[in-house]
């Protein structure tokens, strides 16, 4: 029953990354805007710190998850980005909350493009890892089908053998 | 003229020196004449107020022109006048008879005027004369002005009091026309200039005016007449040069023929004025007139207003006549160029220094406009070429030793033409590290040096042309403001010089309040100078302007008491009470801080102040008595605890509702509440080679907390009094990014440090007075493809290219860098626009607005001829203290060091005809390995020799919150020996005789025992005394008997009634003139103690951890060589 654990680690994985590639794309625009003077850079500031641990945390999560479902191959991808993480969080400007961007610093030209790149390449890494992981969620579906219709119709033979009732019972509840 | 010219100086050429220089004369007359009125009506700051449309009715009615029309028009004369203006009608007879029989004919010859009849041709529209003496015709409205005046003697022009035309001869028309209408003297006087003697006379009349008359140009331009007479003067001259050049002789001359021809100008005036004044001109009308006007010099006064001194303004006609030329057969579409071109000859080049040869004569006054604001002498006449050449000269800094210029090199001069470099933003308040703009990023990168600029944006100015207007002036797209540097597509339309977008020229605009003139946008002040400063109107605010409003936030714990700073204090804002920029909405308050805050209560009916709240400064008498006061209550105080952060957040929630400036006075680390530090510094790594650390805060409470406060527009300064490790790092940030200023007194105490003390008085005396601008932006816009990469300085980013000042203090400097981000192959020209909007003390909302124009070129030969070296050292200090504080601080050193090799190596790959061998730089940046050597040898930036943490911080605020020149005194000091200055080659001030010895190099080798040697520092000046200097020196200067009773701790220079102690003070003081903080002095023997530190200020010989000069170079060729 490899299904249960990884399959569902791919599930949750999936749906976090899409969350984080919402993070990201927010990330994004307000670099842009922050360029484009739309926005106060200490507003900007206020509302992008808070969503920096979140969407660590949630990185470091699955990470968690995949290592608990041994799923090597998955975390060696991800554990770059982890260090990254840690990385860039060790080395934020001295700050008394959480978060990442000093809005005195944030309007340097190089501080600017500099996130504005790491938006970007953060949005990409998401989206590939969305489709890898959507594409590792199904390999064990398939797998887990196989296995699955197997059970299930075992049990259907089992029911028509036995007449038993609890055997479609089985298979039913499995169904469902 | 001469008369009349003199006379304008004397009268009101402060506010009018914008019309003046070539109208000069013109001007002058207006004020005899009529024309008294104007300068009653043209307050400095007031002349622009009135709305062009309306007021300019008004006006013309004070002005000659209004006057000049009714006058005309009985006299009948005045049929042409109004013709010309409205250009249909032709010239009357009388105008032709009399033109035929005047001196035009004679003119005819002369080859220039061509261009000038075909104009006028054109305004007036006389077709039979045209056709029959088409230059003639030129003149005739002029001539036929005069002889109608002359004949009739009409009092028509009564207004007219224009004498100031000079030109105006010439143009007898225009004459006439004045004379007739007016003054009854003129009119007598008037009459004989038809005969080509009289032209003569003018002619003479004209150049005699200019040298004597010099002042007078300064003098106001104001109406429309004055306009006129720009364009008659400039006809004139063309006439002095081509017909008369024999003349020029005159000029010197002049005085005595000057009478004649003084009046017979006024007349010239008001015809002008009339035509100008005219609403509906046919278009080539007034595109001539346009472009004559150009050539008048009214741009030139304004200038005068900025730079100050414009004494040399005297018209050149003959410089100006040939330049101006061209530009009148110009229709609008040329007008950018031609009109540059035109304002910027009109000066004067010529006249003050006398030798005038007609052909020599211009390219010798182009360098002058820059050469005048240099007190110095004509060094560098050469052509910019020459210049550019000389700056690219291969030098060998191996073998060069002397490498220093005599005096403190002035700033490169950017490759312009002569117009646009007169018009240019003064190198004081606006630099560019590279004069010419390399095209694309590439280029720039090849050349290796760093491309930004270094702004002084509120710096003290003793003329500002100040304008009131409705509307102003901005380009629709990207909001710059109007500036000399736009080119007007016609006279209905602008083109932005920054994103090119085309504009219409509002209604407003059209008319010229100082010229009184309408249909001339290009005359504008705004469009003249390219330092202005506008009223803002209600649409540049948020709230209401707020008043200003004083916080001072004392520490009062045993410490600060201790060091007796509260004394000093309390003293110096006693004494400069009055002086405190304000109205009578001013606010004062204090507080005062040990483990607890104390707020006093100052209002208004108390007998006596209570320590509580805080109140106005109509309570004169308690803020006193609180002043009185405020060193006793603490005398006996115990309490060593500082609670600094409750406080600055008590200030904050004080001063929020209105904004302002807290001043914070701090004696020792924060020890208790929020922002309490503790000490990071390691008093045994002081002296480490190794890694300086702690350059950063500690934490963000100060920031924070300066972000809050540039929020609520609240400014902090904060003056550091400690001997001990006071975490500087931690606590500038509440200045910085609040925009305000930090001052540190080390060890300073009120008995012990005297120099500390009297340092710490004079600073205090600056601070307390000084000008400051309230809730204010800064935002600089650049040329399209050139963008903003990184701001330097005390302030808040706002965005990409705004800065939000809560404060804005003279003293500042800011340096910007950029980058380009897009080619900029089409466009010769970049600009750059800073706009500083704030609220004055005084309650009102004001933009200052600099824009710079420096030329763009393609090649990399070029971009390192016009490398400003100063600028660049100083960004490249900004650069590496940033480093140091982000990366660590051998990055930054070492970063300063690959500068200099990779922009060498980049010069040696460049240049192809150069040596191999030596260490090769081109001269434009020869200073440039001796300068990074000085700035590694900063106490910001130096290591290896024992330097306090809070020191360190300190210069670094200081580098990167200067202005320039002063940032460059501290880098690398002057060095002078004073005591065998001769008056050779001296300077001579309002009779005071000021020495200029030589600039030394920063050597030991070049101290001798026998000298004495000044060391200008900037914020500090050492008097070093060899053992063995002469004694009449010490005597007469220093006030002691001989060296040896020399006391080690003096710190001024007696003022002794010897003429070698004057000569010392004078030079002294001349060094200081232009100074705002004056520095400690120190008086250094050379056997005390104290001279470690003068001895760490030349920077050129080894110390133990650091190269010397030679070695240095040698380091860079290794380093260029792997």
């Amino acid at each position: 029953m490899a299904f249960t654990f990884a399959a569902f680690c791919y599930m949750l994985a999936l749906l976090l990354t899409a969350a984080l590639i919402f993070f990201a794309i927010w990330h994004i625009i307000a670099f842009d805007e922050l360029k484009t003077d739309y926005k106060n850079p200490i507003d900007q500031c206020n509302t992008l710190n808070p969503l920096v641990l979140p969407e660590y945390l949630i990185h470091v999560f699955f990470c968690v998850m995949f290592l608990c479902a041994t799923e090597w191959l998955t975390l060696g991808l991800n554990i770059p980005l982890l260090a990254y993480h840690i990385w860039r969080y060790m080395s934020r400007p001295v700050m008394s909350g959480p978060g990442l961007y000093d809005p005195t610093t944030i309007m340097n030209a190089d501080i600017l493009a500099y996130c504005q790149k790491e938006g970007w390449c953060k949005l990409a890494f998401y989206l590939l890892s969305f489709f890898y992981y959507l594409y590792g969620y199904v390999e064990f579906l398939k797998n887990n089908m196989y296995l699955y219709f197997n059970f299930i119709s075992t049990n259907i033979q089992k029911f028509w053998v036995s007449k038993k009732p609890d055997s479609l019972y089985f298979s039913l509840v499995f169904i469902l | 003229m001469s008369t009349q010219g003199n006379a304008n100086p004397n009268s009101s050429v402060n506010n009018y020196s914008m019309s003046s220089t070539q109208n000069g004369g013109g001007a002058a007359p207006c004020q005899n004449g009529p024309g008294q009125m104007y300068p009653a009506m043209y307050t400095a700051s007031s002349y622009y107020s009135s709305a062009p449309p309306a007021a300019y009715p008004t006006v013309a009615g004070h002005s000659a022109p209004p006057t000049g029309k009714t006058p005309v028009s009985s006299t009948g004369y005045s049929g042409n006048y109004y013709q010309s203006s409205s250009g249909l009608s032709p010239y009357p007879a009388p105008g032709t008879h009399q033109y035929s029989n005047a001196p035009g004919q004679s003119f005819q010859q002369t080859a220039p005027y061509a261009m000038p009849a075909g104009y006028y041709g054109q305004v007036y529209s006389h077709p039979s004369q045209g056709q029959t003496q088409p230059q003639p015709q030129q003149l005739q409205p002029n001539l036929m002005p005069a002889s109608s005046g002359s004949n009739l003697g009409a009092p028509l022009y009564p207004i007219v009091s224009y004498p100031s035309a000079p030109g105006s001869s010439q143009y007898g028309t225009l004459r006439s026309s004045q004379t007739t209408a007016g003054q009854p003297p003129v009119s007598t006087v008037m009459p004989p200039p038809p005969t080509q003697s009289s032209l003569q006379q003018y002619s003479q009349g004209i150049g005699a005016t200019p040298t004597p008359a010099q002042p007078g140009y300064g003098a106001p331009p104001l109406s429309q007449a004055a306009t006129v007479n720009g364009q008659s003067n400039a006809v004139q001259q063309h006439y002095d040069q081509n017909l008369h050049n024999p003349m020029s002789h005159h000029y010197a001359a002049g005085p005595p023929n000057s009478q004649g021809p003084d009046k017979e100008r006024p007349p010239s005036g008001p015809p002008g004025t009339s035509v100008h004044s005219s609403p509906q001109h046919h278009p080539g009308g007034d595109s001539s007139s346009t472009t004559t006007d150009s050539a008048s010099p009214v741009p030139n006064s304004y200038e005068s207003l900025e730079g100050g001194g414009y004494s040399d303004l005297a018209a050149p006609p003959a410089g100006v006549p040939a330049k101006q030329a061209p530009p009148f057969g110009y229709n609008y579409p040329t007008m950018h160029p031609a009109y540059q071109q035109n304002p910027a000859p009109k000066p004067n080049p010529s006249p003050s220094h006398g030798g005038y040869n007609p052909p020599g004569y211009q390219p010798y006054s182009q360098p002058f406009p820059s050469l005048s604001e240099l007190s110095s002498a004509l060094g560098g006449l050469g052509g910019v070429s020459e210049l550019e050449a000389e700056t690219l000269r291969p030098v060998n800094l191996l073998q060069e030793r002397n490498i220093l210029p005599p005096k403190r090199a002035p700033p490169p001069e950017p490759n312009l033409s002569n117009d646009l470099r007169k018009v240019n933003c003064s190198p004081d308040t606006f630099r560019c590290t590279l004069t010419n703009i390399p095209q694309t990023q590439a280029l720039l990168n090849k050349a290796r040096l760093p491309l930004g600029l270094l702004l002084h944006p509120f710096r003290d100015l003793t003329q500002l042309p100040v304008i009131t207007s409705n509307t102003i002036v901005r380009c629709r797209s990207c909001r710059t403001y109007i500036n000399p540097f736009v080119s007007f597509l016609d006279q209905r339309r602008w083109k932005c010089n920054l994103c090119y977008r085309v504009n219409d020229v509002p209604d407003e605009f059209m008319y010229n309040p100082v010229t009184r003139s309408y249909g001339e946008p290009h005359k504008r002040p705004e469009v003249q100078n390219s330092t202005v400063e506008f009223i803002a109107s209600s649409d540049y605010m948020l709230r209401p302007p707020q008043p200003a409003v004083y916080l001072f936030l004392l520490d009062v714990s045993h410490n600060a008491v201790e060091s007796g700073y509260l004394n000093v204090f309390c003293q110096s804002l006693l004494d400069n009470l009055e002086k405190l920029p304000g109205d009578t909405r001013t606010h004062i308050g204090f507080v005062t801080f040990d483990s607890t805050v104390h707020f006093y209560n100052l209002q208004e009916g108390l007998s006596q102040p209570q320590m509580l709240v805080v109140s106005d400064i109509d309570g004169n008498h308690l803020v006193k008595d609180l002043l009185n006061a405020l060193p006793g209550m603490f005398t006996h105080t115990r309490e060593t605890q500082s609670a600094l952060g409750p406080a600055l957040q008590a200030a904050y929630k004080l001063m929020s509702p209105t904004g302002g400036r807290v001043t914070v006075f701090q004696t020792q680390l924060p020890t208790l509440g929020a922002g309490l530090l503790q000490s990071r510094e390691d008093p045994n790594l002081r002296s480490s080679t190794k890694n300086v650390l702690h350059l950063g805060p500690a934490t963000d409470f100060y920031k924070k907390l300066a972000l809050d406060c540039s929020g609520q527009q609240i400014g902090v300064d904060l003056f550091l009094l400690s001997s001990q490790y006071s975490d500087l790092a931690s606590l500038a940030c509440v200045s910085k990014y609040s925009a305000g200023s930090v001052f540190y007194y080390p060890s300073f105490h009120h008995i012990h440090n005297t120099a500390q003390k009297q340092k710490f008085q004079k600073d205090l005396q600056r601070y307390l007075t000084r000008k400051i601008g309230f809730e204010a932006v800064m935002r600089i816009r650049c040329t399209k493809g050139l963008s903003i990469h990184t701001f330097h300085g005390n302030f808040f980013v706002r965005s990409t290219d705004l800065l939000s000042l809560a404060n804005v203090n003279p003293d500042s400097g800011f340096a910007v860098q950029m980058s380009i981000e897009e080619s900029l192959a089409d466009t010769s020209l970049a600009c750059f626009q800073a706009a500083l909007l704030y609220t004055s003390s005084k309650g009102k909302r004001r933009i200052r607005v600099h824009t710079l124009c420096l030329p763009v070129v393609s090649q990399l030969s070029e971009v390192f001829a016009g490398a400003d070296i100063q600028a660049i050292s100083c960004l490249l200090a900004n650069m590496a203290i940033d480093r140091s504080i982000s990366s660590s601080l051998s990055d930054a050193r070492d970063a300063l060091v690959n500068a200099v090799v990779d922009c060498l190596t980049a010069y040696r790959a460049n240049g192809s005809n150069i040596q191999p061998s030596g260490l090769i730089a081109p001269a434009a940046l020869r200073l440039f390995p001796l300068y990074v050597l000085a700035l590694l040898k900063q106490k910001a930036l130096r290591t290896g020799t024992s330097t306090r943490l809070d020191e360190r911080v300190f210069s670094m605020c200081e580098l990167k919150s200067q202005p320039l020149q002063q940032i460059m005194r501290m880098v690398h000091p002057d060095l002078y020996r004073i005591d065998n200055m001769t008056e050779q080659a001296a300077l001579h001030l309002n009779d005071s005789v000021i020495p200029q010895p030589p600039l030394l190099q920063l050597t030991a080798e070049k101290l001798t025992r026998e000298g004495a040697f000044l060391l200008d520092c900037g914020s500090v000046m050492y008097l070093w005394v060899g053992k063995c200097c002469n004694e009449t020196f010490i005597r007469d200067v220093l006030g002691f008997q001989n060296y040896a009773s020399l006391p080690s701790n003096m710190t001024e220079i007696p003022e002794l009634q010897t003429t070698y102690s004057e000569r010392t003070r004078a030079f002294i003081s001349w060094l200081l003139e232009s100074r705002t903080f004056l520095p400690a002095f120190h008086v250094v023997k050379d056997d005390a103690s104290t001279k470690t530190s003068f001895f760490q200020h030349l920077v050129e010989d080894r110390t133990e951890s650091a190269f010397s000069y030679y070695e240095f170079l040698l380091h860079i060729q290794q380093q260029m060589s792997k």
